[in-house]
């Protein structure tokens, strides 16, 4: 695993909302190939921090790089050219679309420009093969053509992760993949995403801590939009600080 | 291919319509031949309201004023034609040409303008933009002002047809209501069908998986313009005659209703849509002289429980275009 290459970079970001600082003068630095975890209990600035890597809230102050590039003010779709993808918390799926047309629509937006209005694009091989493997991948095959809404809460939230894969990316910001999962649908993202770290670098929230430490190379602590700790897994289980601002009552 | 209610239905309304003129010949009721082209010029400006609305989410409140474009092309090209006698301006090509680049542009501009806002916004700044082109109607007192103005003549496309026939007028709408429901059948299922139908369900998604999705909503606003402009300029045919209340916000009104209750959304449903309201338009007032007390009501009920308009009673649909 090269650790070398800093893909994802953040220099001393700041957002607040009225009084309330969402983001402290973040520095946070995401390698090539790995999986970075950030942890911090509700309210720690998680959600706003992914929506300012994805260009959705802009911050008041400090940068973000991206594949050495300044993004900070480039639009969401332009950086999801640049191969940042993401999930969101709150499933954000298109619900009247079938599995098939939900990931199809994720590879056509990275299949040159849609302004094409004849040929039938549910019948466009170029956009429906790679769509297919994706959707195989996360294990929703045997759903390919059922319509979104059917879906279970855990087939919804693999849609979520197979939209963010259709787009090819480098990094993946996933924001609490396993929000509202039972322990047999955790088991099998953690299975899906640990498929997936040889390929690209991943960007973690998530609450479920057997997850996070299941997956991550690092892990960071967020409190206040600050961090207060980052480092390998074994040294944020034992890092004080992180033990009294949030794990305290996980503390074995 | 098994023959659904839907499809045994469409078959059935397409063949209906167009026998219209031979069998109002028949019976001598010449009356029918007009009744139904103005329901066919009708549903193509719904066809393409549906189009933005009911697959784009775009809930325009001013898609009569290209209406009024379209129809001012065509009044204001015959008036020259006849009072200055400028032979250009009475050719059918040279009027359905401007007629088509008129409304292009002020889809253009409306709509860039306009897509800048989202729902409630959309729906007043669009309806702001109907109003302002309504009273520049008013204002051009050379064309009649408020009162309107009449087309000595109608349009001619030499060595095609002459809109002066009624019967020819009703099957080039005809045509051109069959050709509408086909562009918008290829194009819901197109690539650019299916960022616009994304951008309605989920915008923010859209955006996500890496689509600007502005210029295509922008495109699709010019496209419904456009259509709505060449049903303007087939009405002005139709009635012989343009004024501001072609354009008026209530007219706008009457085409989101027709979408409504025809179901927004599906490629039929405005075609059945606006069948059934001018039939209740035409015939109620026969009834009672009150018929706006039970055609309110009766909207109601459809929007009520019938969700996804008269489309909907003619069973589930997988798709929008079954």
């Amino acid at each position: 695993m090269t650790r070398s290459v800093p893909l994802l970079e953040t220099v001393s970001l700041m957002k607040r909302f009225g009084g309330l600082t969402a983001t402290d003068h973040l520095s946070l630095t995401v390698m090539e190939n790995e999986v970075h975890a950030i942890i911090g209990p509700n309210g720690a600035g998680k959600t706003t921090l992914i929506g300012q890597l994805t260009g959705e809230i802009r911050p008041d102050d400090g940068r973000v790089l991206f594949a050495g590039r300044d993004v900070t003010g480039l639009p969401v779709h332009r950086r999801s050219h640049l191969g940042l993808a993401r999930s969101f918390q709150i499933t954000n799926i298109f619900l009247d679309f079938t599995v098939l047309e939900n990931v199809s629509l994720a590879v056509q937006a990275h299949a040159g420009h849609s302004f094409r209005f004849f040929a039938d694009a549910r019948k466009e091989r170029r956009l429906i093969a790679p769509a297919e493997a994706v959707i195989e991948r996360v294990g929703l095959g045997r759903r390919r053509d059922d319509v979104a809404h059917s879906l279970s809460h855990g087939e919804q939230r693999q849609l979520e992760i197979a939209m963010a894969l259709a787009t090819d990316p480098v990094l993946l910001l996933l924001d609490e993949p396993m929000a509202g999962m039972g322990p047999d649908e955790s088991a099998r993202m953690v299975e899906i995403l640990s498929g997936l770290k040889d390929e690209l670098s991943i960007l973690l929230v998530e609450h479920d801590m057997d997850a996070v430490f299941a997956l991550a190379d690092r892990i960071t602590v967020l409190v206040y939009g600050a961090a207060i700790a980052s480092g390998t897994p074994d040294e944020i289980r034992s890092n004080d600080a992180v033990l009294d601002a949030y794990l305290g009552d996980e503390r074995p | 291919m098994t023959l659904s209610v839907r499809s045994v239905t469409v078959i059935l309304v397409l063949l209906g319509l167009a026998l219209v003129p031979p069998i109002a010949s028949w019976v001598d009721q010449g009356y029918y031949t007009v009744l139904f082209a103005r329901m066919l010029i009708m549903s193509i400006a719904a066809i393409a309201l549906n189009l933005i609305l009911g697959f784009g989410g775009m809930v325009s409140f001013g898609h009569a004023a290209f209406l009024g474009v379209g129809g001012y092309v065509a009044g204001i090209f015959i008036f020259h034609y006849f009072e200055d006698g400028a032979e250009w301006m009475g050719n059918g090509y040279v009027q359905l040409a401007a007629t088509i680049v008129a409304s292009a542009l002020v889809a253009l501009f409306i709509g860039a303008i306009c897509l800048r806002t989202r729902g409630v916004y959309f729906i007043m700044i669009t309806l702001a933009f109907g109003q302002m082109l309504f009273f520049v109607a008013v204002g051009l007192e050379i064309y009649g002002g408020d009162d309107g103005l009449s087309l000595y003549t109608r349009s001619e496309f030499p060595g095609l047809f002459d809109l002066n026939d009624r019967t020819t007028l009703y099957y080039v709408s005809y045509g051109t209501m069959l050709a509408c429901l086909l562009v918008s059948w290829r194009l819901i299922n197109s690539r650019f069908g299916m960022v616009l139908r994304g951008a309605r369900l989920n915008d923010r998604r859209m955006k996500a998986i890496g689509f600007p999705t502005y210029p295509y909503r922008l495109v699709a606003f010019v496209i419904s313009g456009v259509m709505t402009g060449i049903a303007g300029f087939l009405l002005a045919n139709q009635t012989d005659f343009v004024s501001p209340s072609m354009m008026h916000w209530t007219k706008s009104g009457d085409l989101i209703i027709i979408v409504v209750l025809g179901g927004m959304g599906t490629l039929f449903g405005p075609l059945f849509g606006t069948i059934a309201y001018l039939l209740l338009e035409d015939i109620l007032p026969s009834i009672t002289e009150s018929w706006q007390l039970f055609f309110g009501p009766m909207l109601i009920l459809v929007v009520l429980f019938a969700r996804g308009g008269i489309d909907s009673l003619l069973g589930p649909r997988s798709r929008p275009d079954d």
